[in-house]
């Protein structure tokens, strides 16, 4: 059984100019002890869609659909069960580790909140798990005693790794852990999560822009758009060989270095990401498409299979009536 | 002094073709009562019509010598050269000097003024300067830069125009100087994924239409594959290895170059170095990178006699010169 | 191209409007404010400075208020409703004058002390904080006493000692635009000290002088009448003489309770409303406070 299952999960922004649709219809599984990746650009859902699985949203959005933590629907729990699922099932890694601490309290008293105030540990237990859990992301126990401002934005985030160990969750969902570090602390916090996902057969459940660092934690990945799921699969074949054209840019857009075809070539997309409110119809994808088709912009996409355990939803992944059959004649079936 | 200064100036290789250079240039701040050597010794040359790649994380001192050589932070010592000229700090002369180097920095939202709309911000510079035809000026501009037609974006506001959209008002702010030098301090940095590789692009052609020569800011080594003729790595102050990308990103010679490109995604070994990027108020004696050197720590620097060398002798400042070259004492003994 | 320009400044006008409608406090500041300034304006198309002479006052003496007298009458039997409209011209205009006085020191000194660094804007600093630390009432009546008492000296007096609160807060407001990268990217285009803050530091830091001001006139008003209940004025019928007036001719012990009152009274209407204005302003100006209360 999966651990997580987002069934048809929608959000709604109710904003003072009218309805944001920021997630439309995802579903996604996750089995225990792999790592999915979701990536997708700002203004894709990524970020609501994580903040979603842990009902963590502002009140002005309206949540749809379902999401099964271990069979147990999270939006319609109790408010008490929904506290003790959140530290003890599962937690969250945010970005921006600035702003995640709290500069006035020490270290080792902010890992073991949690702790405390589920009456899990006394505070000479609750010392002794913060030395260990310090230990397990590679920060000495003396930072327990010291402030967040003593410590540098790769430090602060193995913190807040830590903050999310706390209370042995099954599920971490980290959203953008490295944005905003260098190139070798980001080498350092993707070992360490990759470590711990393995050791404590932890499930994992990153978010971020860059496809290849995903590609590189993660089993699986999904990439999303205008609030969809446009893709899903393997991570190694949707970064390589990616069925949908929006997820073909997303992965030229890191290229990598070595590669001759990408030398003094970078490559992009044409126009902008979508504004939410104002969604084209059909594909929403279709106005910066490649290789879109006269009938892409009236053609209502959904998931196609693309593959084994693959899904793609766009009109060129769709199975074929026969191998040779030219794009056009795809299109002229569309109904 | 006089001697070294003529020496490296008797180069001729680089001083002949170099635009605009960087000579034993020395940058210090007062930080925390201590003295900081951000920038600690630079000769760097930007050849007409080149793009370099300066490469290194935050705290390299990579940023304070792009203001340096936009004549926004003074030296210590060394000079500024542009057109062979050494840079005056007379309000006049900068005034003129503007006109030739131009800046882009990494947030496109914080750059503009919010009170201004496109008109007035890509019309600031010309007005500094009292172009005139001003309005033709900025239209060109904006076309250049990719925003066409023009006078759709005149009265937009920036917090009304997309990412990109806003990048490239702020490039097309610089282009309205008719500057031959574009000194950009990450610029893709803070834009989606699938927007990085379209302003990329425009660097790129705007060398190839304008003979635009440009100085890249960079923490990612693949925005260097995508764009640079040469890139120079820099690590505390000092930059450590340099040459043309196909050389130094293929076959990288200086240990921190290695690990650094080891660290990206798809790369068959990792190497991930230990610890934070040292502080510039304290840098080490001997190589100022052998504290964290693989290949001192590994051993294979004793087994080339050179350990000694490492950790009492600083490796000589690397010459401007277009030719690959490292700043290490192992590399030089095993070439 | 202008014509756009302009039509796209009136929309951004009609908006603020709107917003600044919203705020029902801020509204009904506005209006008393307005009909007190055109009451004070249109004073002398129906009265002139003789009612507040001595030997004008007709009426009876200490009259309670009446029909004929609706605020009464004081000890020369002059009418106090005719003294307090008068009086609101130089109330007002020391109010609005000291203000202006106080905004525009504070206003370059702030500036000048965020924009320039080093020793330049700590000097400026220092000068700020020796006024700051000066006691500014009896700054202000010292002043005055040296000076001698007319209106001009009284409203340099009050804007001499209230200015550096403005410049502390506009100093703050210019090292937060000076870090922004906009200028950065100015001074890489360019721009001079004089266009920095010209072009972008003054218009980001208008809104907050917009919203200090109408604070600032509303505690020169009160400053003025405690510098006439203290003796200091400008010889002038204003609020504060006539409650000055009160107390020196025993209004208490005489039980005219609206001798004391209605000057009062005046005196908290309009800086209340000043007061509710410059709050409004704030909270529409101010888009993070805007944020807080959406």
């Amino acid at each position: 059984m999966s651990l997580l299952l987002l069934d048809d999960l929608s959000v709604t922004y109710r904003i003072a100019s009218g309805e944001v649709p920021a997630v439309r219809g995802v579903s996604l599984g996750l089995e225990p002890g792999t790592a999915l990746g979701v990536a997708g650009e700002s203004g894709s859902g990524k970020s609501t869609l994580a903040m979603a699985m842990l009902r963590l949203l502002p009140r002005d959005a309206r949540i749809g659909g379902r999401v099964l933590l271990d069979g147990e629907d999270v939006l319609t729990m109790k408010w008490g069960r929904l506290r003790a699922v959140r530290w003890a099932e599962a937690s969250i890694v945010f970005q921006g580790a600035q702003h995640g601490l709290n500069p006035v309290r020490r270290i080792g008293d902010q890992i073991a909140e949690p702790l405390v105030v589920h009456g899990r540990a006394r505070p000479e237990q609750a010392r002794r798990r913060v030395a260990e859990l310090l230990e397990q992301v590679g920060l000495p126990a003396w930072r327990a005693r010291g402030y967040p401002h003593e410590l540098s934005g790769g430090q602060r985030q193995r913190v807040m790794i830590a903050m999310a160990l706390a209370c042995s969750p099954r599920l971490i969902v980290a959203d953008e852990p490295t944005t905003a570090l260098d190139v070798m602390v980001q080498a350092q916090v993707l070992t360490l999560i990759r470590q711990l996902v393995a050791e404590n057969d932890i499930s994992l459940i990153m978010i971020s822009h860059d496809l290849s660092v995903l590609a590189d934690v993660c089993d699986r990945l999904a990439v999303m758009y205008a609030g969809r799921v446009v893709e899903h699969g393997p991570s190694r074949e949707v970064f390589h060989d990616a069925r949908h054209p929006y997820s073909r840019a997303l992965a030229a857009a890191f290229p990598t270095v070595g590669d001759p075809a990408s030398r003094l070539a970078p490559r992009g997309l044409g126009g902008d990401p979508p504004d939410p409110m104002r969604l084209p119809g059909g594909c929403s994808f279709h106005p910066r498409c490649p290789v879109a088709l006269d009938g892409c912009s009236a053609l209502d996409v959904e998931l196609w299979p693309a593959g084994e355990g693959r899904e793609a939803a766009c009109v060129h992944a769709r199975p074929k009536l026969t191998e040779a059959g030219e794009p056009a004649t795809t299109a002229g079936e569309a109904p | 002094m006089t001697e070294v200064r003529e020496s490296v100036a008797g180069d001729g290789v680089a001083a002949r073709g170099a635009l605009l250079e960087a000579r034993g240039l020395h940058v210090e701040f007062a930080s925390r009562g201590r003295r900081a050597r951000a920038v600690d010794g630079v000769d760097l040359a930007i050849g007409a019509g080149e793009i370099v790649a300066l490469v290194g994380e935050s705290g390299c001192g990579k940023t304070t010598l792009a203001r340096t050589l936009l004549g926004l932070e003074r030296p210590a010592s060394g000079s500024i050269l542009y057109g062979g000229t050494a840079l005056h700090y007379r309000s006049r002369a900068l005034r003129a000097y503007r006109r030739e180097v131009q800046l882009v920095l990494q947030d496109p939202m914080g750059s503009l003024n919010p009170r201004q709309t496109v008109y007035e911000a890509v019309a600031e510079g010309p007005r500094i300067h009292r172009l005139a035809g001003e309005q033709e000026v900025v239209a060109s501009a904006l076309a250049r830069a990719g925003l066409r037609p023009p006078e759709r974006f005149f009265l937009r506001y920036p917090h009304e125009l997309s990412g990109g959209q806003r990048q490239r008002v702020v490039i097309a702010g610089a282009l309205a100087l008719d500057p031959k030098v574009l000194i950009a301090d990450e610029p893709v940095a803070s834009l989606d994924a699938s927007v990085r590789g379209e302003i990329l692009a425009l660097l790129l052609r705007l060398r190839a239409e304008l003979g635009l020569s440009a100085l890249v800011v960079t923490h990612d080594l693949g925005l260097a594959w995508n764009i640079a003729d040469r890139v120079a790595v820099m690590y505390l102050g000092r930059i450590v290895e340099s040459g043309p990308v196909d050389r130094v990103l293929t076959e990288p010679r200086h240990p921190y170059t290695q690990a650094l490109l080891s660290v990206l995604p798809e790369s068959p070994e990792r190497v991930v170095l230990t610890g934070e990027p040292p502080d510039p108020t304290r840098i080490p004696g001997g190589c100022r990178f052998h504290a964290r050197c693989q290949v001192l720590a590994s051993g294979r620097a004793a087994d080339a006699g050179v350990d000694g060398r490492c950790r009492s002798e600083s490796p000589a400042v690397l010459r401007a010169v277009p030719d690959a070259q490292a700043a290490c004492h192992y590399a030089e003994a095993t070439a | 191209m202008t014509g756009v320009a302009w039509t796209r400044r009136r929309l951004a006008l009609g908006r603020f409007w709107g917003s600044f409608r919203r705020e029902r406090a801020g509204l009904a500041g506005l209006v008393t404010l307005v009909v007190a300034v055109v009451l004070a304006l249109i004073a002398p198309v129906f009265i002139d400075e003789g009612v507040t002479s001595v030997v004008s006052g007709t009426g009876e003496r200490w009259a309670a208020p009446s029909l004929a007298e609706p605020f009464g009458t004081d000890e020369s039997g002059r009418s106090i409703l005719l003294m307090v409209w008068w009086g609101s011209r130089t109330s007002l205009l020391i109010g609005f004058l000291a203000a202006l006085v106080s905004i525009v020191i504070g206003m370059v000194v702030g500036i000048a002390a965020g924009h320039l660094r080093g020793w330049a804007g700590a000097v400026l600093m220092r000068i700020t904080d020796w006024f700051l630390v000066l006691p500014s009432l009896v700054t202000a009546m010292v002043l005055a006493a040296i000076l001698g008492g007319s209106t001009f000296t009284i409203i340099m007096a009050i804007g001499v000692t209230t200015w550096p609160a403005t410049a502390r807060l506009i100093r703050a407001q210019t090292l937060s635009v000076e870090a922004r990268p906009y200028i950065e990217r100015s001074r890489a285009l360019g721009g001079g000290h004089w266009h920095i803050t010209t072009r972008h530091v003054l218009p980001n830091v208008a809104p907050l002088l917009l919203a200090s001001t109408t604070l600032e006139v509303a505690g020169a008003i009160v400053t003025e009448s405690t510098l006439a209940f203290l003796g200091v004025s400008a010889n002038k019928t204003s609020w504060g003489t006539m409650l000055r007036g009160s107390y020196d001719y025993g209004a208490a012990t005489h039980g005219a309770w609206w001798y004391i009152i209605i000057p009062g009274l005046c005196i908290l209407a309009v800086v209340m409303a000043f007061t509710l204005c410059g709050r409004a302003l704030e909270a529409v100006l101010n888009p993070q406070l805007r944020r807080a209360g959406a």
